[in-house]
């Protein structure tokens, strides 16, 4: 929906030709006014009244709406104009409903037997009201209930059909897990202990990041670590602005960190509003944790 | 039966099985009241009762207190905050007007979250109907 006050008042035109037309024309109730329906109903409400048992025995008046209702299988006794009322709300994003006030008056008491037939009538469509919901229309209707074609109780009820102010989040996504191998695996160990473990060969000293089985200087196989100190700049970054990832919230800066021992990596700059990381600032390195199994080694920008 | 006497009040344990009773005893098989899983995905952290089960015990309210030849004229409610599984609520009134053999009862059902429903109900008391009723003296009703 707009927020445009003029294209509400030419929805709430459209919605207002609706009043004074039908909503049920004729309805007949599945059954007539019966005693295992008035028991059940007793039941569930704790109402133990001699009133509505033996012989004489009447139905709850607050029944009355009971005895229109369609049910589980059977359509709604609707007119083509409620339906389109009501389409026109979902079709704007009103399609949430619920019922607001219900006003029942009661001219005859109903009886086991009676048959019961219904008229409704759209009353009334309101402007566009704020609710704690969510904004939308109440509609009011107003049924005239009959029993053997006597009017007995006439039924106004009103709905709020609304969109939805707080409709539910997906479940939080997770990040991406890393993918450990027989190659990175002594890594992301030293990241569950909280260090940021750099490969270093064992034949001619060289540093290297992200880890490899060989050295790329002089071909050796093998290797030891150094843990690196956290002291860091970044050499380069990118603000990621789009497409959103699940579980990222663009903006956010990736940095390419070199780190105080000379080799760099790719994380996270946290700590500093995305617009502000430069090329050159320091950052020093934390771990953050981001759920139950997940830690990630991260830069910290330095800003004084 | 005097303006201001006020009903004792009624404390309903809101159960689920209360909440799905009430809804199926009114042919009601909108999924809000019945399925915890679509109703969240509707937006509510939970199933709550419909309003005719609310209408219902509203009902009851009175006729328990007035008697069952008490008639009810009249049932006019408002929902507010729902009423939704493992809150109680706690119905009570105020007798605000009497016209004859007829009252007009105050009523608000309160829960955990705040008033569930407010309201009035305009019933008739037939004379020597009502058990709870006043014989004129002490004015207390209750
Ligand atoms: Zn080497």
């Amino acid at each position: 929906m707009s927020g445009e006050p003029e294209v509400h008042e030419e929805f709430e035109a459209r919605l207002k030709a609706y009043e004074g037309l039908p909503a049920a024309a004729t309805g007949v109730g599945r059954d007539p006014v019966n005693e295992p329906m008035i028991r059940h109903w007793c039941e569930a409400m704790g109402d133990t009244s001699p009133a509505y048992t033996g012989p004489d025995a009447i139905a709850p008046p607050t029944m009355l709406q009971a005895w229109t209702m369609a049910g589980l299988t059977r359509r709604p006794e609707r007119t083509a104009a409620y339906d389109e009322l009501l389409a026109l709300l979902d079709a704007s994003g009103h399609d949430a409903v619920v019922a607001t006030d219900c006003a029942q008056e009661y001219l005859r008491p109903l009886r086991p037997g009676d048959a019961i037939t219904f008229d409704s009538v759209i009353e009334s469509v309101s402007g566009r009201k704020t609710t704690k919901l969510g904004a939308g229309y109440f509609v009011t209707t107003r049924t005239d209930v009959r029993a053997g074609g006597e009017l007995a109780g006439i039924h106004r009820f009103r709905i709020l059909k609304y969109a939805p102010a707080h409709r539910p989040s997906a479940p939080a996504e997770r990040r991406p897990r890393p993918v450990v191998n027989r190659d990175n695996a002594g890594f992301w160990e030293g990241v569950a202990r909280h260090e940021l473990l750099i490969q270093r060969c064992t034949a001619c000293d060289t540093l290297r990041f992200p880890w490899l089985p060989g050295c790329n200087t002089c071909g050796s196989p093998d290797w030891d670590t150094v843990a690196a100190s956290g002291e860091g700049t970044v050499y380069s970054y990118v603000v990621m602005h789009h497409p959103p990832f699940p579980a990222f919230e663009p903006p956010y800066a990736v940095g390419l960190i070199e780190l105080a021992e000379g080799v760099r990596i790719v994380s996270n700059v946290v700590g500093v509003p995305y617009d502000k990381v430069r090329i050159g600032m320091p950052v020093r390195l934390e771990f953050q944790r981001y759920d139950d199994e997940l830690v990630l080694p991260v830069f910290q920008g330095v800003t004084s | 039966m005097n303006a201001g006497d006020r009903l004792p009040p009624l404390e309903i344990p809101i159960t689920r099985t209360l909440i799905v009773a009430g809804a199926i005893a009114s042919r009601d098989y909108q999924d809000v009241h019945h399925d915890p899983e679509l109703a969240r995905q509707k937006g509510s952290p939970d199933i709550f009762m419909n309003i005719l089960t609310t209408n219902g015990l509203v009902g009851r309210y009175i006729t328990d207190h007035f008697g069952p030849r008490a008639q009810l004229r009249r049932v006019a409610i408002r929902l507010g905050a729902p009423n939704r599984p493992g809150d109680t609520m706690v119905l009570t009134g105020t007798v605000e007007e009497v016209d004859g053999d007829t009252a007009t009862v105050r009523i608000v059902g309160a829960n955990g979250l705040g008033d569930h429903v407010t309201g009035t109900v305009t019933v008739r008391v037939p004379a020597g109907a009502g058990e709870g009723l006043s014989t004129g003296a002490g004015g207390d009703s209750v």
